[in-house]
């Protein structure tokens, strides 16, 4: 892989990850059903992880994170949504080899179970620290509308950074097979 | 085949680097107060921040052609509306005006300097908003440059929106009051009686926030009743309206009360606000 589609591909995933957090911080509000938005950075990092494994879902994961920190860290600390979704980005890098760009059960299915740690995390540490106990109550009227919601949206949002990768997958590929 | 089997091992140390980076982050501000994001929170400034104000104005800019759109119909009867409401308001008016006069009165003779009615603010549009469905927060386009410091208040209109947590050279994040992390000290306006304002997520949706021990005393505190920040409050400069008693209730202790607060700010449609430079706790160092 050259340098110059190497950068390419840099480009163009942080500008995936700063629409995304311009998306997420701004126009989202306007279609929020009952005050609850569908998480993008949850899409975008898990569909990264498992087209394109451990390493780029851990790094897109860290970044989106660090800038979520930035501005709408918890309280003083700086951190905690880079080391959630940097987990998160792992853990969607092991069903790399499973997956394949027709079927589409297999990443509903990741971006479910990681909407869902995520809201599971966001509680316990978040919320069950400061001994808020209600689970069923966080579970029931944050948690669970904002999975279903994200799903909705993986629809739309999905086959485009699906599109964007297949795009930049051939590029590199072209490129490869050039100097090999 | 070589590549294959070594990329699981680079994958487990990135991990480890980065969970190592990201705790090391989390303790670093932990330990400095915030202020070890600083130089990530500089690079922002010129990136993301200026987006942010861009795609504002956008939004600014669409809602009011849309308005534009609106019918004569509605027009005339909002016009309608707005004049009942206009008589209503100077009735209201030349009553407080008369409360004015016998105020500015009473106050001369108890020589009391209520100095909260003059607070020195400036104006801030809200450039974006949380968009976690945890936290109640929104960042404005004023920073250190234009003199913001964090524990700052903010209010929009004549009520207490939230505080200034974070500071950027172009922007500040501001918690709002509904917040689930946010407690204020507060008292009844009638009696000064102090009492706890506390966000709560499990309210949020109805836009209401709790309010906790308050002490059982001989005056009964109604619904309808002003909550304002109190005298005792570390952070929040005394005085603003924080909302309205919507519902009271005696606590199982039979000491104090509690219930929910209505507040005055509409935190779904927050466009500008007002941020108070003097903060509390110069005001006491003076």
């Amino acid at each position: 892989m050259t340098l110059k589609i190497q950068i390419k591909r840099i480009l163009v995933l942080i500008v995936f990850i700063i629409i995304s957090f311009l998306l997420q911080t701004s126009v989202l509000k306007y279609i929020a059903i009952g005050s609850i938005t569908p998480n993008l950075f949850i899409i975008l990092v898990s569909s990264f992880g498992f087209m394109r494994g451990k390493k780029e879902g851990m790094l897109i994961g860290f970044f989106s994170g660090l800038l979520i920190d930035i501005f709408y860290g918890v309280g003083n600390l700086t951190g905690f949504y880079a080391l959630v979704y940097l987990v998160i980005g792992y853990l969607n890098g092991f069903f790399k080899r499973r997956f394949s760009e027709n079927d589409i059960k297999l990443p509903i299915a990741l971006i479910f179970g990681s909407e869902f740690l995520y809201g599971l995390v966001n509680y316990l540490f978040l919320y069950m620290m400061r001994s808020k106990f209600q689970f069923f109550y966080y579970f029931g009227q944050i948690i669970m509308p904002e999975l279903v919601y994200t799903i909705l949206v993986t629809l739309v949002f999905y086959p485009i950074i699906l599109r964007m990768n297949k795009f930049l997958e051939t590029d590199e590929k072209r490129s490869a097979g050039k100097f090999v | 085949m070589k590549m294959r089997k070594r990329t699981p091992l680079l994958s487990k140390y990135w991990l480890l680097i980065l969970a190592v980076l990201c705790v090391g982050l989390l303790l670093l501000s932990a330990f400095t107060d915030g202020k070890a994001a600083g130089p990530l929170r500089g690079l922002t400034n010129y990136t993301i921040v200026p987006m942010q104000k861009a795609i504002n104005k956008a939004g600014v800019w669409l809602s009011d052609m849309t308005q534009n759109f609106e019918t004569l119909e509605e027009v005339k009867q909002k016009n309608e509306q707005l004049q009942s409401r206009v008589d209503e308001l100077t009735i209201e008016k030349n009553n407080l005006q008369q409360q004015r006069a016998e105020l500015e009165r009473l106050r001369e003779l108890y020589k009391l300097d209520l100095h909260y009615s003059e607070y020195e603010k400036i104006g801030a549009h809200v450039i974006s908003n949380n968009g976690s469905n945890w936290f109640s927060s929104f960042i404005i386009d004023k920073g250190e440059n234009d003199g913001i410091k964090t524990d700052m208040n903010v209010m929009a209109g004549s009520g207490l929106v939230g505080i200034v947590t974070k500071t950027g050279q172009n922007w500040a994040e501001v918690r709002s009051i509904i917040d689930d992390a946010s407690n204020i000290s507060a008292m009844a306006l009638s009696t000064s009686d102090i009492c706890i304002v506390r966000g709560d997520l499990t309210l949020m949706k109805d836009g209401r926030i709790k309010f906790e021990k308050l002490p059982k005393s001989d005056v009964e505190i109604e619904v309808g009743e002003q909550i304002v920040t109190s005298y005792t409050s570390s952070k929040y400069v005394q005085g603003i309206l924080i909302g309205y008693v919507s519902e009271i209730n005696d606590d199982a202790n039979n000491l104090t009360r509690s219930g929910y607060l209505t507040p005055v700010v509409d935190f779904k449609h927050l466009q500008e606000v007002l941020v108070i430079t003097q903060r509390k706790a110069d005001m006491i160092e003076e």
